[in-house]
């Protein structure tokens, strides 16, 4: 497979009054063409800022300290900013947080989208991109009629497949969607998951998803990131990340939220709370939390390797036994899989 | 330091009987016609002493507008509100000070429910000196017993501190503190885990959970997370455009749903394993608002189920189809 982005030991660091704030440390990952990526973890651990880092978009306070990020073959911080801006949209887009707020008020939608791509393709003439913003309308299921209303004739969920087809219109081959659905309910969430799920598949384009939701990144990744303060925890297939957490972070993360699968269980509280970066604890960041901690952990920054395949780990202490929540597995793995509740039959 | 209740006979806290309240929106700049949405309309449940009750429903079903009625924050059009047998609306004056030491609120955004010229002690003692509870040693005691009960300990280095200085778990754990210092009987909690981390969340549900065992409190928690309510709750009451369309308990809700809707919005919740299919939600278009509602059922026109019999038919009451489980159906 052809890898399409790479980061190498992305650190980033953000100059405030207070001092420097480590926002990214070492952060390293590939993605293929075609791949979705999960980047999950708590606010303030990082993920927005690897987004933005990718997007070459940091204000003016980020300084990048060591670190590349290429984009097919491209080291996107040695481009000018001409070279950067041709890249932007065409070949890497985003559907930025609160998306409901991202369209201007004052144009219609429909102008709003066109102005992207005749601004990033001038060579489209202004009735080539009205045809396409209609196709992308189909797409992302908002009837075409509706391209001349104005942002505030759309619902929530309106608004955000619209800001969903204006990323896909140049085409790009990775879309980075920063939290899109948080402001959503439930059953709007889980209808533009699975459109940009089915969208990703048809056209084969690359995504980083990012979330704070780990059942979010369960139905839409391929690989799963778990960040905490600044770096890398554990990366690897999503299926793998999920069913053996080596992290006790991933672990606990994914043990601290109920189900409405299964039966009841205990949640995993995680004492204490995410560190400051201004000084962020030696060793492992993530030791002060972490019921198994060692004083290795506390003094030795944990190394990022290849534990099996594709999986990576930064840990001094991982954890051993399968995913703990045995009586989770046994209803998940019931046949049928509506037969623990979630199906439409109703009564079993 | 409870206040001694009403009467003893019953174990019901709270009975709101055929609650509404619709808000008046005019249509047009220059129209005079009035419509009204209809946020609450008719609107029957019980809380039982020492239960909690989820109110669980997506953005503008009325849940929150059912809360801020049951604390007064807002008059009902019609309907009743008994909490402890006291009728909400006809309290004044001096009974006034009485009802809000045994019912509280807890709000959703714990960046916007605390003074942030206020310190923490200031906070969670406010309650008391409104109501003229206690010297102000007596007081200090209080706030500080209280603090260490929501997890803030020690005490002493919290009681000087701003909310700026405090994590977003830590204040909301304040506001918690804040509400139950006078120690109510009753407490309407709006999403107080919605605006927190994952880490920090379930700290807080943990910690309402445990509240209510060591205090006897009764809570009719909002929420729109199914999965907190399931984790929570006793009863889970669903409600859409205004109406609960099923109650029960809170097993039976998420294992056995009844109501299209209830079974829409349970296969719409993520699951946190890849491995998983869910099938597809069966529902049709999205969230309207109940402005000038036809008199039928309010799913209509999203029910995957609907016959056409339900079109005609006046909108199903609540009826109970056995085991203290709830559905307004008519297909049922």
């Amino acid at each position: 497979m052809d890898t399409l982005l790479r980061l190498e030991d992305l650190t980033m660091h953000y100059k405030t009054k207070a001092g420097w704030v480590q926002a990214i440390d070492n952060v390293s990952f590939s993605l293929h063409r075609g791949q979705s990526l999960g980047l999950v973890g708590e606010s303030g651990c990082g993920k927005t800022s690897v987004a933005m880092s990718i997007m070459r978009l940091l204000p003016y306070n980020a300084k990048l300290v060591k670190g590349r990020v290429l984009f097919g073959g491209h080291d996107l911080y040695t481009l000018s900013d001409e070279e950067v801006r041709q890249l932007r949209w065409k070949e890497v887009a985003m559907i930025f947080q609160a998306a409901m707020n991202s369209l201007n008020p004052v144009y219609s939608v429909g102008n709003q989208i066109v102005e992207a791509i005749v601004t990033h393709e001038p060579e489209t003439g202004e009735d080539e991109a009205r045809e396409r913003v209609k196709s992308l309308f189909e797409l992302v299921g908002i009837p075409k009629e509706r391209m001349d209303h104005y942002p505030h004739e759309y619902s929530g969920g309106m608004k955000q497949r619209a800001v969903i087809a204006m990323a896909l219109a140049c085409n790009p081959s990775l879309i980075i969607a920063d939290e899109p659905t948080t402001a959503l309910d439930v059953i709007v969430q889980d209808k533009i998951l699975r459109e940009i799920e089915e969208i990703r598949r048809t056209i084969n384009m690359s995504m980083i998803y990012i979330s704070h939701d780990v059942s979010v990144i369960a139905e839409v990744s391929d690989i799963v990131g778990v960040m905490y303060a600044g770096r890398l925890l554990e990366l690897g297939p999503a299926d793998d990340v999920f069913k053996r957490p080596k992290n006790p972070y991933t672990y606990s993360l994914m043990n601290a939220y109920p189900s409405i699968l299964g039966e009841k269980h205990d949640l995993v509280t995680i004492p204490g709370e995410p560190p400051n970066l201004l000084d962020p604890p030696t060793g492992c960041r993530f030791h002060p939390r972490c019921d198994w901690a060692t004083k290795e952990c506390r003094e030795v920054e944990p190394a990022w390797r290849e534990i099996t395949k594709g999986h990576y780990l930064a840990c001094h202490n991982p954890v051993r036994t399968e995913h703990g929540t045995a009586h989770n597995k046994t209803a998940r793995r019931a046949p049928g899989k509506g037969g623990d509740g979630i199906g439409t039959s109703g009564g079993n | 330091m409870a206040l001694p209740a009403a009467t003893e006979s019953k174990d019901v806290i709270l009975e709101v009987s055929n609650l509404s309240k619709y808000y008046p929106v005019n249509q047009g700049f220059f129209t005079r016609q009035k419509s009204l949405l209809h946020a609450v309309d008719n609107v029957s449940f019980q809380v039982n002493r020492g239960e909690v009750l989820g109110l669980v429903g997506e953005s503008g079903c009325g849940k929150t507008t059912t809360g801020r009625l049951i604390v007064r924050l807002a008059t009902p059009t019609s309907g009743r509100i008994l909490i402890e047998d006291t009728d909400v609306a006809e309290i004044k004056g001096q009974d006034m000070m009485e009802f809000r030491q045994k019912v509280q609120m807890i709000f959703q955004d714990p960046y916007e429910s605390l003074d942030p010229r206020m310190t923490i002690f200031d906070i969670v003692a406010e309650p008391l000196n409104v109501n003229g509870i206690g010297t102000f040693e007596e007081r200090e005691a209080q706030v500080e017993e209280m603090l260490s009960l929501v997890g803030l300990a020690p005490p002493s280095a919290f009681l000087f501190r701003f909310p700026h200085e405090l994590s977003g778990g830590q204040r909301q754990r304040v506001a918690i503190a804040r509400a139950l210092v006078v120690r109510p009987s009753f407490v309407v909690a709006d999403e107080p885990t919605s605006m927190l981390d994952v880490s920090i969340r379930t700290g807080i549900m943990k910690l309402m959970a445990q509240l209510r065992e060591d205090l006897g409190i009764s809570y009719l928690y909002i929420t729109h997370d199914l999965a907190v309510a399931r984790y929570l709750c006793d009863r889970i009451a669903v409600m859409y455009l205004g109406k609960i369309v099923e109650l029960g308990n809170s097993e039976d809700i998420v294992k056995r749903p009844l109501h299209p809707y209830t079974k829409a919005l349970i296969s719409a919740v993520p699951v946190p394993d890849p491995a998983i299919d869910r099938p597809l939600p069966n529902i049709k278009g999205g969230v309207s608002k109940p402005i000038d509602p036809k008199p039928r059922c309010r799913f209509y026109d999203r029910c995957p189920e609907s016959a056409d019999s339900c079109a005609e038919a006046e909108n199903p009451e609540l009826r109970d189809i056995g085991g203290g489980h709830l559905v307004a159906c008519h297909l049922l």
